[in-house]
């Protein structure tokens, strides 16, 4: 699994980094997300996957 | 034309009105009557209400909305509802994007992490007043408001001393039955009171949020006000009515407050729950059309409102199986309480560090809470655009 972030349509609500904090966070400055590990060990990847859904702006993706 | 109106009546305090419910299962995307008269549309289902508020070809610019009920028709032709400055909640992209992304880095989850110490302290501290007061007490007077409203008052470097006002013209503007002129007094009054504030601020910072924003110098001032004003109601309105009316769904669930005053893991998603549940926003949001779409087989035109019913897609049981129980251990995150699509709620985590520390220490500091009426007595705010209740007279 690959993660892929676009910070340009990222909002700032932070549900990733609520949903796994182990992979993603959010920048000091604008709050956006940013990728800790993009591609995420096994075990994780199911949260990860929870995490796109969550989004509310569509700013994550898997490939 | 349909006969459908949109109530916010209910037969059941904590669950949606029935005949708004029923829809749900027969014509999720119903026809509806707004009160212009214009034909517009109620979404029920989960489904439609997450594509739709996740669309950028719906917008949330007001001047684009028909007036749900009577009582906003009077505003809706009115220069109050053309968007203040700043007041970027009602603005679409890119504009809503340049003042969401000043905002953003404060409300992040490990911002909000950070302040968990002080809003236990805070949280204590109301708790220790409430100890201290005569009995029976009302617990949105001593802990459902006072928390969030002193929370968002130092978060923002409001001083809380001046709160009798804001907090007054706050219920003003969400009262359902208030007159436009009344509603414009209201506004007038919270935005010069902000002004000022803001030239307060500009004249001797502080290590505060607004100082933070004056100090970064994008916004004028007119635009720091409308950016004050959102975050000010939205920080009190909210919280405070969750607190209140969760407080009073689990002293009506005594297996479920059990689990959230006794079980540190179920308190996470049982926050979760109570959200999902509650769905305190019971009156839109409504969005508008910017061009023919298509959804789950009907065609919304260019230029139709349409209303998404939160509490009811939250129920969906497509997506929430026995959605009409309360049950703090089920899987409930993906609940539209917080909205979805840009709008998503910004103060969230802020809202979740706040429900996730204040419920449990008022469970386990009064183990015998209860309610000082009977439940039926409970006055519900079927008259506000955020459910809760106006009163929760609890004893121990």
């Amino acid at each position: 699994m690959e993660i892929k972030a676009d910070t340009t349509v990222c909002i700032g609500a932070g549900m990733c980094a609520l949903t796994v904090p182990a992979i993603f966070d959010q920048s000091e400055e604008e709050g956006t997300v940013v990728v800790l590990d993009s591609t995420p060990p096994a075990e994780l990847e199911d949260a990860v996957r929870r995490a796109v859904t969550l989004c509310p702006s569509g700013a994550i993706s898997v490939v | 034309m349909s006969d459908l109106t949109l109530t916010t009546t209910r037969q059941r305090p904590f669950d949606p009105p029935d005949e708004i419910a029923e829809l749900r299962e027969q014509t999720p995307i119903h026809r509806m009557t707004y009160a212009d008269g214009h034909l517009g549309w109620i979404v029920t289902s989960y489904a439609a209400a997450r594509a739709i508020l996740a669309d950028a070809r719906f917008s949330n610019r007001p001047e684009l909305m028909h007036p749900l009920i009577p009582a906003r028709m009077e505003l809706a032709g009115d220069q109050a509802l053309r968007v203040p400055p700043g007041f970027f909640l009602r603005m679409d992209a890119p504009e809503h994007t340049r003042y969401r992304k000043l905002l953003t880095g404060q409300f992040t989850v490990r911002r909000m992490k950070e302040l968990e110490p002080r809003i236990a302290e805070i949280t204590d501290s109301c708790l220790d007043a409430m100890e201290a007061a005569a009995k029976p007490v009302d617990l949105v007077q001593e802990f459902a408001l006072p928390i969030p409203s002193l929370v968002i008052c130092e978060l923002l470097g409001v001083p809380y001393e001046d709160r009798a006002q804001f907090q007054e013209d706050t219920k003003v503007l969400v009262n359902l039955e208030i007159k436009a002129e009344d509603a414009m007094g209201a506004m007038t009054r919270i935005s010069a009171y902000l002004y000022g504030l803001i030239q307060r601020k500009r004249a001797k910072p502080e290590d505060d949020l607004l100082s933070g924003l004056i100090e970064n110098g994008e916004l004028n001032d007119e635009e720091l006000t409308g950016v004050a004003f959102l975050l000010l109601v939205a920080g009190h309105e909210t919280t405070a009515n969750m607190l209140g009316l969760g407080t009073y769904a689990l002293l009506t669930n005594p297996a479920q407050l059990a689990l959230m005053r006794d079980d540190p893991s179920a308190v996470e998603n049982g926050v979760e729950e109570l959200l999902r549940y509650l769905t305190i926003i019971h009156l839109g949001p409504v969005r508008s059309a910017l061009a023919d779409v298509e959804i789950e087989g009907r065609l919304i035109k260019a230029g139709e409102s349409v209303a998404i019913h939160l509490p009811v897609a939250n129920r969906d049981p497509s997506r929430f199986p026995d959605g009409d129980a309360l049950d703090l251990t089920r899987p409930a995150t993906g609940h539209l309480t917080f909205g979805h699509g840009i709008h998503q709620c910004l103060g969230q985590q802020l809202a979740r560090a706040e429900m996730r520390i204040a419920y449990p220490a008022l469970l386990r500091r009064f183990p015998g809470l209860r309610l000082a009426i009977s439940p039926e007595e409970v006055p519900m705010r079927s008259d506000m655009s955020i459910y809760g209740v106006h009163r929760l007279p609890v004893t121990w």
